[in-house]
């Protein structure tokens, strides 16, 4: 990334947060731009954001509202459904409201509301950590609490079976770039199958029709716009039997290393990492 | 329409690769290093109990007497003066060995990967203890061998399992076992289980592996023989001075029959011609002082005891009456069960999220199992933070429990 800044013919530097302050380093420098690369909660929820709007520095991506509202799925979902966008069908459960409320009694409406198989997500965790699939009721308490180890509550999620995709909307116009196909070799797209090279195939441009392609770009897009995503994003969905596209995930900062899917999907439009980064960087810019 | 890969040689790794692959559990790690999480994770040694002068002194002579031994190549059995120094550690657990018949390697984990790839063909048993050592299961498969594995209580293994897999018509290719407060049980096999073992696998035919790393951190009681004391010709065993003076410097060894030596420097040469002389020399010159480095150890064991002390009475006192956990008599670890719809892999983001880690009991066992397990180190942090990170757990442990219950609310 810093690469393709430099060849763009910036002066560009990294800051990690983990190793100095941010708002130190920021502060001795005042770069005209941040390039937003921060992955996990604090980078992608808003945080970082909001920091950055109080120093008054310009930065990549999401503004914080937004961010907050993708990275946590309850809050996300719901926008999503209020906007049309097709999700699967779902369910919140709070670990509070099973401490305090006595939730658990309501476990079974949960299974006879969103069937079986299922999915357990935390609200608010990223590559598809505390992710748990449930195909038994029995099953069901034990995923509920690992996707409440990473966050306070925990989305139950009808599982759509079909094929993966992730789409990629990239600058001012949220431009899509090819869909890109997921194929987990060991079926599910969890940790392992993300971050072990090989474990995944990719097919970009997706093996799609050309009619299923256009219907998903656009319901990507549609979702991007009701969470008011900007300059970058990832869109991940699922195309059923029915050629039919849900929703399941947006991504405010995607992975951009050179193996990466947005950097994948841009390779295939003929685009290289270093445009894309232009591309990028213009839409930032373009804010006052 | 192109076919992506990550990583565009996907298709030319080796089959043996395959079982390797990204975990959770190292992404959550990254941030358990942080300095206000207290690791009860890694079992690092208390390394900033030795002492700086005396380490001044040794590197010292190293370096101004020895250099043009210690920055040279040397042979891939290991220095000599160094192989009697071990010889002499050994001696201590009452192992009585030839130097000849020791072969230095980068720390005992090298001298599990070189067994591997002397004794391990594809699809050969394995008998193992569960839970077991991680680090020599990875090592192992590798090789892509089949794991039998024996169950273990307070007593180490039990042995009965193997006679019943013996009569079943099982036969591995050896039995690796930690008989010495293992890793991560923190149990110690009991003398009648030692004796037995090594009458069965002697009658069997069957070699057995020794990895004795913690046998001089003892606490309190009595030594127990070694295997390879009760049987020299079946065991090959293994030792590390990483426990008992540095892992930096990565100096383990391999005492067994010279056949097996002699493939073990054949294998080790292939791999690294040969171990650090820089290394082999300091931990040689720090074992030439027989009052130093007792003293030293006997620091680190007083050290470690208080540490022992106090995690077992913070478990006590903070842990649900439905955990059980070991009584380690030395060592570092000491292993919690818990009931068993607990997930401690899950549970380790909320523990690192409360500000403290442990390591998940499934990382122990190569079936999987070990959910319901935890291993937690008492070597590395100070007593105070010991103290704060078990009752952070403990209270965890507790919310985890009333959330289970709220869920099975019948």
């Amino acid at each position: 990334m810093t690469a393709s800044l430099t060849d763009l013919g910036h002066e560009a530097w990294i800051v990690d947060p983990a190793e100095a302050s941010l708002v130190e380093s920021l502060g001795e420098r005042r770069p005209e731009l941040c390039w937003l690369a921060l992955h996990g909660k604090e980078g992608e929820d808003g945080t970082v954001q909001r920091l950055l709007d109080l120093l008054g520095l310009r930065y990549t991506g999401t503004a914080p509202f937004g961010c907050e509202i993708a990275f946590d799925k309850v809050l996300a979902k719901d926008v999503l459904a209020g906007a049309a966008v097709r999700t699967p069908p779902w369910v919140v459960v709070e670990g509070w409201a099973l401490r305090d409320l006595g939730a658990g009694a309501a476990l079974g409406e949960v299974v006879d509301r969103i069937g079986l198989p299922c999915v357990v997500k935390p609200s608010r965790s990223g590559s598809a950590l505390g992710v748990g699939f449930v195909d038994r009721a029995s099953d069901l308490p034990q995923a509920v609490m690992a996707a409440l180890s990473y966050s306070g509550a925990a989305v139950v999620e009808a599982k759509v079976e079909g094929r993966e995709v992730a789409a990629a909307l990239v600058g001012e116009d949220l431009e899509p770039l090819p869909l890109v196909e997921i194929v987990p070799k060991g079926g599910a797209y969890d940790y392992a199958a993300r971050y072990t090279a090989g474990a995944t195939e990719y097919f970009c441009p997706a093996r799609l029709e050309a009619e299923p392609t256009a219907a998903v770009t656009q319901l990507a897009r549609q979702a991007a716009q009701a969470l008011g995503l900007r300059d970058l994003t990832r869109v991940d969905l699922i195309v059923d039997d029915q050629d039919r596209a849900w929703v399941l995930e947006v991504n405010v900062s995607p992975g951009m290393t050179e193996t990466s899917l947005v950097p994948m999907a841009a390779q295939a439009r003929g685009m290289m990492l270093t445009g894309l980064c232009d591309v990028i960087l213009r839409s930032a810019l373009a804010r006052a | 329409m192109a076919e992506f890969s990550i990583d565009r040689f996907v298709d030319r790794y080796a089959e043996r690769t395959a079982g390797m692959s990204a975990s959770e559990v190292r992404a959550l790690f990254a941030v358990a290093s942080r300095p206000d999480v207290v690791s009860l994770a890694g079992g690092m040694p208390f390394v900033d109990a030795l002492p700086a002068q005396a380490l001044l002194d040794v590197s010292t002579e190293v370096i101004t007497r020895g250099r043009s031994q210690a920055l040279q190549y040397g042979g891939g059995q290991g220095q000599l003066a160094l192989r009697e120094r071990l010889t002499m550690l050994m001696a201590e657990e009452g192992v009585v060995a030839d130097p000849d018949d020791v072969v230095v390697t980068t720390g005992a984990q090298q001298a599990l990967d070189l067994l591997g790839k002397i004794f391990i063909d594809p699809g050969d048993t394995i008998a193992v203890e569960a839970p077991s050592y991680v680090g020599a299961l990875t090592a192992f498969a590798a090789y892509q061998p089949r794991f039998l594995t024996l169950e273990t209580d307070n007593d180490g293994m039990i042995v009965e399992q193997l006679e019943q897999a013996i009569v079943r018509g099982e036969r591995p290719t050896f039995v690796y076992t930690v008989p010495n407060f293992g890793n991560p049980a923190g149990v110690t096999m009991a003398r009648a289980r030692r004796e037995h073992l090594v009458s069965l696998c002697r009658e069997a035919g069957i070699p057995i592996v020794e990895d004795n790393p913690y046998g001089l951190l003892r606490f309190e009681g009595e030594p127990l023989p070694c295997l390879r004391s009760l049987d020299p010709h079946n065991v090959i065993y293994l030792g590390t001075v990483s426990k008992t003076f540095s892992p930096g410097v990565r100096v383990g060894w391999a005492l067994a029959d010279p056949s097996v030596i002699q493939r073990i420097v054949l294998a080790k040469e292939a791999a690294d011609l040969c171990g650090s002389n820089l290394t082999m020399s300091l931990t040689e010159r720090w074992f030439s002082d027989e009052a130093r480095w007792r003293g030293a150890l006997a620091d680190l064991v007083r050290t470690y005891r208080g540490r022992r002390d106090v995690m077992l009475q913070a478990i006590e006192e903070h842990f649900p009456d439905t955990a059980t956990w070991t009584q380690p008599a030395g060592g570092f670890y000491v292993w919690v069960s818990l009931p068993e719809w607990f997930d401690t892999t899950a549970m380790l983001a909320a523990a690192v999220e409360r500000r403290v880690a442990y390591v998940p009991g499934s990382a122990f066992y190569p079936d999987g199992r070990g959910r319901d397990r935890m291993r937690l180190a008492f070597c590395y942090p100070t007593e105070d933070r010991i103290l704060d990170g078990v009752a952070r757990l403990g209270a965890l442990l507790e919310d985890e429990d009333q959330l289970y219950r709220s869920l099975r609310p019948s």
